[in-house]
């Protein structure tokens, strides 16, 4: 029995490190590779020894997809495809492609340099790496081989963002990496088509969260801000580069315009611009109004915006920073925010998501005393706001994909176990497909029942389709034919043709059997009288008298002859094929009654 | 399958492809060469233009001097504008489904298509191929309305009439058909029919037929078609390029094993050399200049002009025009120069890596940035202010009829010091300098045309081994003018079917198979048999579905179940459905085996006779008797119908079912 198998190494009831494993029609593919933000230790890549513990990755896995540039999605590939060892292709839009060795290397930096880990990746590596990724266009079919084809449609989470239709012959999974239902100040909104995939594997990171309306949202934040920086105090926006981060500073860049504010907006380290010329440079990336727009403006340019030094977070006065990392883990927005917590003028604003263990993640859950390194305690006086700007699919959203896609079964991955299982309700009950959400490690298993492609012969399928008695195409016939399979190719042609193209001659079986009649009359009055007789009863049928003295049922044949020793009886001889004995049977037993009295 | 041939010009086709249930239209051409006939328009009054002597027939007849003018022997029609169409009467292009677009010189036709013949259907094309198309609409338009002109000579259209005029308005085609150009809200109204597509991306017809774009490598997001059922393949290739230029390259590969292979689009050139071209180019561009003369380079907004920027990007410090401002002047020009640095994953591989890293991937970035470039969107406002001289213009129209171009003509033209260079292929530029003569200016001819040549396209066929090639009937011979030049045509075997304009070709497809799909519960019960190694059998019978033009096989209905109630028992009373089908057997009948068989099954009393062609077995108890040939078993008994079943189910054991 064919079957789908899903094993999430990471990011099953969790989220981070997403890494999914599937086999589908003899395929193996891995979804994303990413690492875990909460931890520091082997636990922050998925476990790859799962997929094989002493053969070469290469053998096990057709290819990897990488569906966005986001570090819990890509981060573990150098390490999983240079140190323990991964040739095959992996697959990535373009954008990803531009963005990813970048996001990486910076990953590298922080994990070597400032925490001076050994035994990681290093640039070298991230460069091998890139080599091997396969860059793929929106809606592309990529025959990866024979069998297996994979395409990417718009997923509108970051730049690049995609999910990927995974389909090996009439079976497919989809994998929707993360994705965003609504659009947004720099994005278009996440689409498939009605694919009715076998699996839809989607994330569920707001699995419960049904979210107000963003331009609330916008407002709400704008407010914050602006009254942080009249009454003198600083802002601190931690964010990924890429992401949030632009429609942020368009939102802001905007709004300092209209209100003619003065106080500085900085954009922490050099990867902004460089990050901002990603988006100039991939703007068919973006959404419809700043693709339209660009020529006259181009949204990515900021006259408001400037790049940050170390220096200025101890300058006086009001400010706005964006600065990196998102989570508050590590990097330039934690040196930031150990300076300006301790001022309840401050304010931090965290507009996404943050996994266990970060210090983003501990503030949002209202922890104000903070153990640092070296067991210093950090107290937490400044304002601490949350809003949710990441760009995560909500629970409406899921609902939505999972209804323009159709899929046969869903699979959850990306998000919190008890979440999960309220969607998971959700989505059985409205959809009434199978909803799974395995643990890292845990194997679903799902039996298809793929329907196999042949090639029938225009003849046969014309001719069936002739015989349909009414005109209507659309009603279903009854069709004989042979299958002749042949190596791999398999034809279905009329039994006629199979025996031509053997070689084969048909033999005729034939039957005849003679039904005794009690009639004294002459033989062709008796075959008048079957005539009459049968074209009574068989109303549907085509019954003919010939000249020669003889009835025909359609291809049955009905001769009467006198008997050789009783004159009052007579002998009919009815003669069928095989392929008429149905009717050849019945027309004997019918016979054998014998006639009606008065029938002439 | 059959192919309406609607256009006449082999670089700027319109053909429709009748295939299995669909229509579909590949590509819109705009055959603008029919604008050469009329006089240009310029944005100033011209003095010389309007002051042109009327044309009077050889008698003196003076009654179409008004639409009629002469310039240096040549006559011209005194009107707006006219485009020649493809034809519309040959079918009723109501009936299209779909339009492909191949490449955005293609298109140019599309809103006459799309807005006046009743067309419902969608459009295929690729991003890059709408953007700039929308672009290169817009500057025809703009060119157009911008000087509005109050006469619309039809006089000399009508057939007596235009018998009477000097060549080449004598020779023009279908002049009653010629149209004015269209309107911007006609343009987006025919844009907003425009699905976008990518490469290799597969697209369902109505579950028939399946249409894919691929990379041609002649322009940026310019494609091939793949049309195709599960038996039959149609490539259509058009406006293909096997240079290194700036677009990916070209997707051969996908090509192969086509039934038929539609061949247009090829170099408009073919003795000219894309390279050398561009030389020629660059070291006249420098001669002028530097003799203290201005350059202009009639040409469209995007494309090779692109190409150019590049070459003049690493020419200019060496050839020291560093100072020479470049000036590139249409009212699509910043568009096109912006839209170019953002389609990224559409060209080729340097590029792409370039935008990697991340740096704008045409350096005309560079030279806009280093004032070296310059844009404007017509002559008047910011240009006259900027304007240095001597200088390189780059400008349209290629045609020299409409556009800012005709202005420089007329400014530059009286000068020797002056040069025009003609990089644009598309019009003879004899024809297109005829009403500017007699001229003073150095004219340049280095057409570039990176389209297929033939010694590629022999090449590719050999590559890619269609069985039939389709092609403009102008590719089967050599080019009028260089007509012992054998090598300059389509040699492929069997030769190419050739088409013109207005003619419908039956295609050579031989329909045999088609697909359809065999449920899982069906296959299940099939039990297959090995007839001979390697092929095996299996009788099929089925419920065959047909929706959406899928056709399904599910397994036959159980025969009734003799439930009660209501329903009608079936029993053997009942007339038996003729349509139930028994398969054909095949095999012959072993007697001897055929006897023992009969004798382990309790028959007694057998007895063999042998015939001309085979056995007769006499089973005298049972009066029955069964005549066996090689071909063929009859058995003859009394209407004993538990016999009748022993003996056939004794039969069929011998025998193939199929």
């Amino acid at each position: 029995m064919p079957e789908i198998r899903v094993t999430p190494l990471g990011a099953g009831q969790d989220v981070g490190r997403s890494c999914i494993l599937v086999s589908i029609g003899g395929k193996n593919v891995m979804l994303d590779c990413g690492m875990h933000m909460g931890f520091n230790d082997d636990r922050r890549f998925p476990d790859f020894s799962y997929i094989t513990r002493n053969g070469r990755l290469t053998d096990f896995l057709d290819c990897v997809i990488i569906s966005h540039f986001h570090l819990d999605h890509c981060g573990a590939l150098p390490y999983f495809s240079e140190m323990v060892g991964y040739d095959g292709p992996i697959y990535m839009t373009h954008p990803t492609q531009a963005i990813c060795p970048i996001l990486l290397e910076d990953y590298r930096k922080i994990a070597v340099d400032k925490k001076g880990e050994a035994n990681f990746f290093t640039s070298q590596m991230i460069k091998d790496c890139m080599k091997k990724v396969v860059a793929v266009h929106l809606h592309q079919t990529v025959q990866v081989d024979d069998e297996l084809e994979i395409k990417a449609y718009y997923a509108g989470h970051v730049l690049g963002a995609a999910m990927f239709q995974i389909k090996v012959g009439s079976e497919s999974v989809v994998y929707t990496g993360d994705y965003n239902m609504t659009p947004d100040r720099h994005l278009g909104a996440a689409w498939i088509d009605k694919c009715r995939p076998n699996l839809l594997i989607t994330e569920s990171t707001y699995a419960t969260t049904i979210r107000d309306s963003k331009r609330c949202r916008e407002r709400d934040f704008l407010k914050k801000v602006h009254e942080a920086v009249e009454r003198g105090g600083k802002v601190l926006i931690p964010v990924f580069a890429l992401g949030r981060a632009q429609e942020l500073c368009i939102l802001l860049e905007t709004f300092w315009e209209r209100m003619n504010l003065k106080a500085p907006i900085y954009f922490s380290t050099g990867l902004t611009e460089k990050a901002n010329h990603y988006y100039k440079l991939f703007i068919t990336w973006t959404n419809q109004k700043i693709r339209k727009t660009f020529v006259q403006r181009n949204m990515f340019e900021f006259k408001h915006i400037k790049a940050f030094d170390r220096a200025f977070a101890d300058n006086p006065g009001p400010m706005v920073v964006f600065a990196t990392p998102g989570m508050l883990h590590a990097g330039q927005s934690l040196q930031i925010f150990r300076k300006w917590a301790g001022n309840e003028k401050n304010m931090v604003i965290m507009p996404g998501y943050c996994v266990q263990g970060t210090v983003g993640h501990k503030i949002l859950s209202g922890q104000r005393k903070l153990e640092m390194e070296g067991r210093q305690v950090l107290e937490v006086k400044m304002q601490v706001e949350y809003m949710s700007f990441s760009a995560h699919a909500d629970a409406k959203g899921i609902m939505q994909l999972v209804g323009q896609a159709e899929p046969e079964n869903v699979l959850l991955v990306h998000g919190e176990a008890k979440k999960m299982e309220f969607l998971k309700q959700k989505i059985e009950q409205e959809f009434r497909v199978n909803c799974y959400m395995p643990a890292n490690g845990e194997t679903v298993t799902l039996p298809t029942s793929p329907s196999i492609p042949v090639g029938i012969s225009l003849g046969l399928l014309k001719r069936e389709m002739a015989q349909g008695l009414l005109p209507d195409a659309k009603k279903p016939r009854l069709l004989h034919g042979t299958l002749i399979m042949k190596d791999s190719n398999f034809r279905l042609v009329s039994s006629e043709q199979a025996l031509k193209e053997l070689g084969l001659a048909e033999h005729q079986l034939r039957f005849t059997c003679r039904v005794h009649l009690h009639d004294p009359r002459k033989e062709q009055e008796t075959a008048l009288r079957v005539y009459s007789h049968l074209k009574s009863v068989l109303k549907d049928h085509c019954v003919q008298h010939l000249p020669d003295g003889s009835v025909t049922v359609e291809s049955i044949l009905i001769q009467a002859a006198a008997h050789s020793e009783d004159p009052g009886t007579k002998v009919l001889l009815v003669s069928w094929t095989y392929q008429d004995e149905e009717l050849g049977s019945y027309l004997t037993s019918l016979l054998k009654k014998g006639l009606p009295q008065g029938a002439t | 399958m059959k192919l309406y041939c609607l256009s006449g010009h082999p670089t700027l086709p319109c053909n429709v492809l009748k295939f299995k249930s669909t229509t579909i239209m590949l590509d819109c051409g705009l055959d603008m060469t029919s604008t050469l006939n009329f006089l240009p328009l310029p944005l100033v009054q011209s003095p010389r233009l309007s002051n042109l002597p009327g044309w009077s027939l050889k008698d003196g007849n003076a009654f179409l001097d008004k639409e009629l003018k002469e310039c240096s022997g040549h006559v011209f029609v005194d009107s707006v504008p006219e485009f020649c169409l493809p034809e519309t009467e040959l079918i009723d292009l109501s009936t299209v489904d779909v339009i492909l677009i191949s490449n955005y010189h293609c298109m140019m036709a599309l809103p006459y298509i799309t807005e006046h013949t009743g067309f419902t259907g969608t459009v295929y094309a690729t991003e890059p191929t709408v953007q700039i198309g929308r672009l290169l609409m817009e500057e025809l338009v703009n060119f157009i309305e911008r000087v509005p002109k109050a006469q619309s000579a039809s006089l000399w259209k009508n057939k007596d009439i235009q018998r009477l005029l000097p060549s080449p308005l004598k020779d023009a085609v279908e002049v009653s058909t010629w149209r004015r150009c269209y309107t911007m809200q006609e343009v987006n109204s025919a844009l907003s029919k425009i699905q976008l597509v990518g490469y290799s991306q597969k697209i369902e017809l109505f579950g028939a037929v399946q249409v894919t774009p691929l990379s041609s490598g002649y322009a940026l997001g310019s494609s091939n078609w793949i049309i195709q059922s599960h038996y039959e393949k149609v490539s259509y290739v058009s406006g293909s390029s096997l240079l290194t230029t700036h677009p990916q390259p070209m997707d051969q590969a996908s090509l192969k094993n086509s039934d038929v292979l539609v061949l247009t689009g090829l170099t408009q050139i073919p003795t000219a050399n894309p390279d050398g071209m561009v030389g020629e180019f660059c070291s006249n561009l420098a001669l002028t200049v530097r003799n203290g003369g201005n350059v202009l380079v009639p040409c469209y907004p995007s494309g090779v002009i692109y190409d150019l920027l590049e070459c003049l990007y690493q020419y200019i410090d060496s050839a020291g025009l560093s100072n020479i401002p470049f000036y590139f002047i249409s009212p699509v020009a910043n568009s096109s120069l912006e839209f170019s640095q953002i389609f990224a994953e559409w060209l080729c591989h340097n590029k792409q890596t370039k935008v990697y890293l991340p740096e704008p991937p045409f350096p005309h970035a560079e030279l806009i940035q280093t004032n070296k470039l310059k844009h404007y969107p017509s002559l008047h406002g910011d240009f006259s202010s900027d304007f240095r001289q001597p200088c390189v213009v780059f400008t349209g129209h290629p045609s020299l009829r409409f556009g800012d171009v005709v202005h420089f003509m007329e400014l530059w033209g009286k000068s020797s010091l002056n040069t025009v260079i003609f990089t644009e292929p598309d019009f003879s530029y004899l024809e297109a300098l005829a009403p500017y003569q007699p001229l003073a200016m150095k004219c340049i001819y280095c057409p570039i045309d990176t389209r297929l040549n033939f010694i590629q396209v022999s090449k590719l066929l050999k590559e890619v081994q269609p069985l039939h090639v389709v092609c403009p009937e102008q590719y089967t011979q050599p080019p009028p003018a260089q007509s012992h030049r054998m090598d300059l045509m389509i040699d492929c075997q069997p030769p190419a079917m050739s088409y013109r304009r207005a003619e419908v070709l039956a295609l050579p497809f031989k329909r045999r198979y088609e697909k359809i799909e065999i449920m899982p519960e069906l296959a299940d019960s099939l039990v297959p048999m090995e007839i001979k190694p390697g092929i095996s059998l299996a009788t099929v019978s089925a419920v065959l579905h047909t929706k959406d033009n899928k056709h399904v096989l599910q397994p036959p209905p159980r025969p009734a179940q003799p439930a009660g109630g209501k329903k009608r028992k079936r029993g053997s009373d009942d007339i038996p459905d003729c349509k139930v089908l028994k398969p054909l057997l095949s095999g012959s009948i072993p007697v001897e085996q055929f006897v023992q068989a009969l004798e382990k099954h309790g028959f007694s009393d057998i007895k063999v006779e042998d015939t001309a062609k085979g056995h007769i077995v006499l089973l005298q108890e049972a009066e029955t008797l069964i005549q066996i040939e090689e071909d063929s078993t009859h058995i003859i008994c009394d209407n004993d119908e538990m016999l009748r079943v022993r003996l056939r189910d004794l039969v069929l054991k011998f025998l193939q079912k199929f």
